[in-house]
């Protein structure tokens, strides 16, 4: 039975904060396909396209009939577990600080034996469900999890490394004016999040919900604008110590493509709210995120960004949104990129159309802002990097996998 | 007229002319008139550090800003309002400097405003206001003194469900001030010249339409007005020299002799 968390105590000033190390990240590229998967929740290995076969560890050719005729597909996860051991002592200074850490065989139904780390709710000789998760280092790795969810399962501290679950973490929302910054408040707090800081701009501006917002529990108002360089930078100052998961619910959608549009103005707010919002978050807020990485039971987790799935391909009647997009979608790379040695996880959410004033005339399906904030939410506690929310953004990604140009084309007809 | 502009030189150094600013700060958070969205917006004002000391430029501290012409303490030129587009000179670049300096005249309602954020400038008002401190001379500024500028942003700005609550005046009153007292331009406190409400007039936005159609000028978002005497202050207001601007943020100075009061 896992122990449930408490709550941290508050950290001693007195002391050293323990830097973020990573467990060994160093992959083929053919072990990618598990990163792949991975990083959006699937279980898949590869399976041989000639004789069927399951394989694991990943390789080039198939082990038992030898083609080259590999590739990676949805399993089954099921197996049981063999063998268990305990790690004590370890030369691998991420596992030293970590230590005891439970390990094992897991012999999946589907053939292969495989070595995974062990939840604690998971003994020799049981059956168990395994994963794959993306560990701080952002490499995958094998867990097994009981077969049945145990209670507070969540607080196990082995799949607590590769999670980023909200409870007792602070989290920053940073744009509380729209109505999914205020159903993301909600959430994490629903979550557990210790603190929930909600960005405001403007706050001698009214807006919808502004006298809910304050009573959503443990939420603290605090003035941000993403525009304005100096205000990123002064709540960093004060709280960027703080901020364990950031939210970036900053959006500006105006329909409209290129030519259509008469001027610059509005795709330079677009450009400032949210490409260049992006930017000074990770500049006011990253350096700290990235060196918090290991501290304790509320270090910091992740850096979600909220990009529309137009990012991955434009939508020309909100044209220039999708450009702007998708700018967002590749400094999330490079913040992927810069953030993972810290330990945190840069996830990019992607969505369709949601059911908010800038898209009233859209028809559905659209993604309701409370659907968006627990999807949220419920990826922040599987620790994963990319995440699909709603019908068009599942519709999206799979005619992009299967043929990008004929999207391309359809999108624009 | 017989005058020394070396004696009024020496006036402001020794203390005998006062210089007082009529000025807010250029500031992030000053608030900026906000239309519905679907219109474009007006820039605030934004600054980014290009180097203080350091790597980007080791012995010099400067930045980039960025500002819309309608942002903070600003000047508006009769090309600001349709009504005047087709006038000469209606632009700040082409604008006389001559009609940069001029006096003004102080109407005082902060009282009503404090009272009433819906308070509206009258010609009534305005010949009370005369029968006190004589009748508005042509060629000056009229400076509405509302204490608007020492209100928090929130009520400053008056944003509520229907629109900005905002005190201003009526279109009778701004066209009686151009056709009847030919005056040099109006300007506020507020961060418009017009009532907060003034969509609903006919024509809407009364001080803009009437005063930009008679080629006259515009000030906003002003403090200070509370130390100006009713008559006898001189404004400098002289707008960046943009190409064909409509306006632009300025540094609005009063300066007081021993005859103003």
């Amino acid at each position: 039975m896992t122990q449930p968390l408490t709550r941290p105590k508050r950290k001693n000033p007195l002391k050293k904060t323990r830097l973020p190390l990573s467990p060994h990240a160093v992959r083929s590229r053919a072990a990618h396909g598990l990163t792949a998967a991975a990083a959006q929740g699937r279980f898949e290995l590869q399976v041989c396209l000639d004789c069927k076969a399951v394989i694991y560890p990943v390789r080039d050719a198939c082990p038992a009939c030898l083609s080259a005729r590999v590739a990676f597909a949805p399993v089954a996860n099921g197996g049981t577990v063999l063998a268990e051991t305990t790690v004590r002592v370890s030369t691998e200074p991420y596992f030293r600080e970590r230590v005891p850490w439970r390990v094992g065989m897991v012999k999946l139904d589907v053939g292969p034996v495989v070595i995974a780390h062990l939840h604690g709710d998971v003994l020799e000789g049981q059956r168990a469900r395994l994963q794959f998760k993306l560990d701080k280092g952002g490499a995958p790795v094998a867990i097994a999890l009981p077969e049945k969810d145990t209670p507070n399962m969540a607080d196990d501290p082995q799949w607590r490394e590769m999670t980023c679950d909200p409870k007792f973490r602070r989290v920053l929302i940073t744009d509380g004016r729209t109505a999914v910054g205020q159903a993301m408040a909600k959430a994490f707090s629903q979550a557990g999040a210790a603190t929930v800081f909600v960005g405001v701009a403007d706050g001698w501006k009214p807006f919808a919900g502004m006298d809910a917002l304050p009573a959503i529990e443990r939420v603290e108002i605090v003035p941000l604008d993403l525009t304005d360089t100096e205000s990123v930078r002064e709540l960093a100052e004060q709280n960027g110590g703080r901020v364990d998961i950031l939210v970036n619910t900053a959006e500006h959608v105006r329909p409209g493509g290129l030519i259509g549009r008469h001027g610059l103005t509005v795709a330079r707010e677009e450009m400032d709210i949210r490409y260049l919002g992006l930017v000074r978050l990770a500049q006011a807020f990253g350096p700290a995120m990235g060196a918090r990485g290991a501290d304790g039971v509320n270090s910091a987790a992740a850096f979600v960004n909220l990009l529309s799935v137009h990012a991955l391909v434009n939508w020309p009647a909100y044209g220039a949104y999708s450009a702007t997009e998708a700018a967002c979608l590749s400094a999330a790379q490079c913040l992927r990129a810069e953030l993972r040695p810290g330990g945190v996880k840069v996830m990019n959410v992607f969505f369709g159309p949601l059911e908010t004033d800038w898209f009233q005339t859209i028809p559905p399906p659209k993604v309701a802002p409370a659907t968006l904030a627990n999807a949220v939410v419920d990826a922040l506690k599987k620790g994963l990097e990319d995440v699909f929310v709603g019908d068009v953004a599942e519709d999206i990604r799979a005619r992009l996998a299967a043929n990008p140009k004929a999207v391309e084309r359809e999108i624009g007809e | 007229m017989a005058f020394n502009l070396r004696s009024f030189a020496l006036g402001i150094a020794d203390g005998s002319i006062k210089v007082i600013d009529l000025t807010h700060t250029l500031s992030q958070e000053f608030p900026t008139i906000v239309l519905p969205p679907e219109f474009g917006q007006c820039a605030p004002f934004r600054m980014e550090e290009v180097s203080r000391y350091d790597e980007r430029g080791p012995a010099w501290y400067w930045n980039n800003i960025t500002v819309g012409e309608h942002t903070g303490t600003h000047f508006d030129a009769p090309i600001h309002w349709i009504s005047g587009k087709d006038l000469a000179n209606n632009s700040v670049d082409t604008i006389d400097p001559a009609k940069f300096i001029a006096p003004a005249a102080v109407i005082d309602c902060s009282q009503e405003c404090a009272a009433d954020a819906d308070f509206m400038l009258t010609v009534p008002f305005v010949e009370s206001w005369e029968r006190q401190h004589g009748r508005i001379e042509a060629g000056n500024w009229v400076l509405l003194r509302t204490d608007w500028s020492k209100r928090p942003y929130a009520g400053y700005a008056g944003l509520r469900d229907d629109g900005a609550h905002t005190p201003g005046p009526t279109p009778a009153v701004v066209k009686w001030l151009v056709e009847e007292r030919d005056v040099h331009g109006f300007g506020t406190e507020t961060i418009g010249t017009d009532y907060g409400q003034g969509q609903h007039f006919n024509p809407p936005y009364p001080a803009h339409f009437y005063m930009h159609g008679k080629g006259r000028f515009g000030l906003q978002c002003l403090t200070n007005l509370d130390l100006l005497p009713a008559k006898g202050a001189v404004i400098f207001a002289a707008p960046l020299k943009i190409k064909q601007g409509s306006g632009s943020p300025l540094r609005v100075l009063a300066l007081l002799g021993q005859d103003a009061g």
